[in-house]
């Protein structure tokens, strides 16, 4: 027995009123360091230990109006300091959105901080080593049994008359639990310089051996990345052409396949003199060409060309296409317009094909007479 | 746990009470007829909140009692039966109901069948607002509340004598049959006598809005009544503060409740910003109703809140008593602010007509409770969970 040190003695009981009366008579006579073992929680416990409040609802309520601030501080510096975006029209500091985050951080800081609290400074975390882990006792009151266990470290504790304080109390298998010298002496060879130079030299040989492999080896072919391989990304220079640009001018004196120049760039007056459709109205080319017209045009000139879509007084006003100007027009001189684009309007050549921008031209046209029907059309 | 004897004996009340009941339901009542000479819109509308107020006492007190059958509550037992005497007010409820039947077109905008000729979604909604089946519905929900409460107090009051454990079991089936019907019935009568006020406006939630009150006000109620009556000695010597622990944790747990459920109907109106919703929000936060609403806020929540929020203060009887009657006033607060705007939108009114009618209710109150309690006794003896709920310990 020369290697052990007394920790606590332990009784059993069978019934929790047993429990409750004896440790009620425990803290009557004034042991403070005694602790209760129960396989589930006894109702009025705390009150028979004569255990003081917890401190832990201090810790709650401080974690927890500190998520609170924590919370609001941090989204108060995102939307209305550091990048303020209106969203739905609510002013950059709407609180009531943010009362949900806010709750949650206040639960999750109190919640996370309180079982932290609890397990390092009332537990006193790490302590994988409690004296009476592993024995009979703790096995009995883990099963069916109800125990109380006296520390040695106690005041009051008498070590030649606390088996008999036990059987006064009626407990039964009263038993001491002894720390462990060899393990409280125990030195941890997790500690040990071997161990750690050990685990350094581990650390930088696998580190390193990832680093070569996944930087030097891997760009080497047949390993080369997909990322790595040669072609034009958005933004970046390319190293296959001279001047570095992915984009390149097509070559002078040639025209890509398909393409037919448009000669009268930047001349209306010369288009609207040259220029002839070379559509008919059928049903079909006027159909395709309202198509186009109500997906590029109308948006700023109406669905009725008259200019009168909503973007008129947020906008330079959209003309209408029904002025005795544009009725005026030869057919060249709207494709013109189309083509090269005019004041604030772009041209549409990348958008529409020459035959689809012509046949928008017939239904402009269509549109027109629509608008202004003399009475030869009714008959 | 020590054994403890059941040492019940039955304390007559001092006569005083019965009294003092009588002249404040005189009193009221005298003060109500003349508010309804002098205006009769605003009496019926205040007459709304007393109904809604009493239905609260009334139907949350039969859930309280409803639910601890079901769940079997041991801890509750001790002092269900005063929980069941705030019930019997659902007794009283057709009578307040009388008033606002007769003063319908007041009250409700619906009513009117040139209002919902010219409106197109009132006509759609006229085939359950309509006169008829809103009538229907309430001599359906008062009938359903008054027969439960009938069912239940009888069984419970028959084992005082009999000592029958079959009465409880009984009650636990009548509780379970009980409580969807509770629900359905309780979301519907806020519905109707309360949200279709604004015969436009419409809230999913405003059902459990409601109950979140409802609940909260019973309890409160029923835990003055109990503190008070257990210091003057009227029931048994062994509550201790883990009973007064448990309603302070409720009460506690409902505010909470009230404010989540009150909160979650604002956000999602505020933040959806759709007009044919918000124009309930607007009335309440322009003209000097802004001040009502930031009110409602703490009298509502932030007070009761903090009152009840540290360990200590849910057992100690004085500030129980004090949160659970401000929970009462802040109850007609909450009725006050969802049913007044309707009456006058510009700004809030108050006056002696609006102090007639509580005065009517606490009248109503104690009346009833010491007429249902005489005769009676206030501990349910018979009961086979009375031991354990009097040993109950946290």
């Amino acid at each position: 027995m020369s290697d052990k040190t007394l920790y606590s003695y332990t009784g059993l009981f069978d019934t929790p009123d047993e429990i409750i009366k004896a440790a009620n008579q425990v803290a009557k006579d004034g042991y403070k360091k005694f602790d209760v073992h129960t396989p589930y929680p006894v109702h009025g416990m705390d009150k028979a230990m004569k255990l003081g409040s917890s401190p832990l609802g201090y810790v709650a309520l401080v974690l927890g109006l500190g998520g609170a601030l924590l919370a609001l501080g941090i989204i108060y510096f995102m939307v209305v300091v550091d990048y303020p975006v209106i969203i739905g029209g609510k002013p950059y500091f709407a609180f009531p959105a943010f009362v949900p985050i806010l709750f949650e951080v206040t639960v999750l800081l109190a919640s996370v901080g309180t079982v932290a609290a609890m397990l390092f400074f009332l537990f006193k975390f790490p302590n994988n080593a409690h004296p009476l882990h592993d024995t009979d006792y703790l096995k009995a009151t883990s099963c069916d049994k109800y125990g109380i266990s006296i520390q040695a470290e106690d005041a009051k504790f008498d070590e030649a008359g606390i088996s008999g304080y036990f059987e006064s109390l009626g407990a039964k298998s009263i038993t001491p639990i002894y720390l462990d010298n060899e393990e409280i002496n125990t030195k941890h060879k997790v500690l040990e310089p071997k161990f750690i130079g050990f685990l350094v030299v581990v650390f930088i040989i696998v580190s390193g051996a990832t680093y070569i492999s996944l930087n030097k080896l891997m760009i080497i072919p047949p390993f080369s990345w997909m990322m790595e391989q040669e072609k034009v990304v958005p933004q970046e220079s390319f190293s296959v052409f001279k001047n570095e640009r992915g984009m390149q001018q097509p070559v002078q004196g040639t025209v890509a396949r398909g393409l037919i120049p448009y000669a009268f760039k930047g001349k209306p007056e010369e288009a609207g003199k040259f220029l002839v459709n070379p559509l008919v109205p059928t049903k079909d080319i006027l159909a395709e060409g309202k198509n186009k017209f109500e997906v590029f045009c109308s948006p700023c000139h109406g669905n009725l060309g008259e200019g009168d879509s909503r973007l008129r007084g947020h906008f330079p006003n959209p003309p209408s296409l029904h002025s005795e100007k544009v009725r005026q027009w030869t057919d060249g001189r709207i494709y013109h317009v189309i083509t090269d684009g005019q004041n604030v309007m772009p041209g549409y050549t990348s958008q529409m094909t020459r035959e689809e921008r012509w046949a928008t031209v017939l239904y402009i046209r269509a549109l027109q007479r629509s608008q202004n029907a003399k009475e030869s059309d009714l008959l | 746990m020590s054994e403890v004897k059941v040492d019940y004996t039955k304390k007559e009340f001092p006569p005083i009470l019965s009294k003092v009941g009588l002249i404040l339901t005189l009193v009221g009542l005298v003060l109500v007829v003349l508010a309804y000479s002098v205006d009769h819109t605003r009496s019926a509308f205040n007459n709304l909140i007393l109904l809604m107020f009493l239905t609260s006492i009334g139907l949350g007190s039969l859930f309280l009692v409803a639910l601890e059958y079901v769940m079997g509550n041991v801890w509750s037992v001790p002092f269900r039966r005063i929980v069941e005497f705030l019930g019997a007010v659902l007794l009283i409820l057709p009578l307040v109901f009388i008033p606002i039947y007769f003063n319908l077109h007041d009250l409700f905008h619906w009513t009117h069948q040139e209002a919902v000729e010219a409106d197109k979604i009132l006509k759609g909604k006229a085939p359950y607002l309509n006169e008829q089946f809103f009538i229907i519905r309430a001599v359906v929900f008062f009938g359903l509340w008054i027969l439960f409460y009938l069912f239940i107090q009888r069984n419970s009051q028959k084992q005082d004598e009999t000592v029958d454990q079959k009465l409880t079991t009984r009650n636990i089936r009548i509780s379970a049959f009980f409580m969807p019907i509770f629900a359905l019935s309780l979301t519907f009568a806020a519905i109707d006598w309360m949200m279709s006020l604004e015969p436009h406006w419409f809230s999913t939630i405003f059902g459990v809005y409601y109950f979140s009150g409802t609940v909260l006000t019973a309890l409160a109620a029923a835990t003055f009544l109990i503190i008070y009556l257990n210091e003057k000695g009227y029931l048994l010597k062994n509550l201790v503060s883990d009973h007064y622990y448990s309603l302070g944790a409720l009460m506690f747990a409902f505010t909470n409740f009230w404010a989540y459920i009150a909160f979650s109907q604002f956000l999602l109106i505020w933040y959806a910003n759709m007009p044919e919703e918000t124009f309930f929000f607007i009335n309440r936060m322009e003209g000097n109703w802004v001040y009502v609403s930031i009110a409602l806020i703490f009298v509502r929540f932030a007070i009761p809140y903090f009152a009840l929020l540290s360990q200590p203060s849910k057992m100690d009887p004085k500030r129980l008593k004090f949160v659970s009657l401000w929970i009462l006033f802040a109850h007609m607060v909450d009725l006050y602010w969802l049913i007044m705007p309707t009456f006058s939108k510009d700004s809030f009114v108050f006056g002696w007509i609006e102090l007639a009618f509580p005065i009517l209710a606490y009248g109503i109150l104690i009346l009833v409770f010491s007429i249902k309690a005489k005769n009676k006794n206030l501990v349910p003896i018979g009961d086979p969970k009375l031991i354990r709920g009097i040993n109950f310990r946290l």
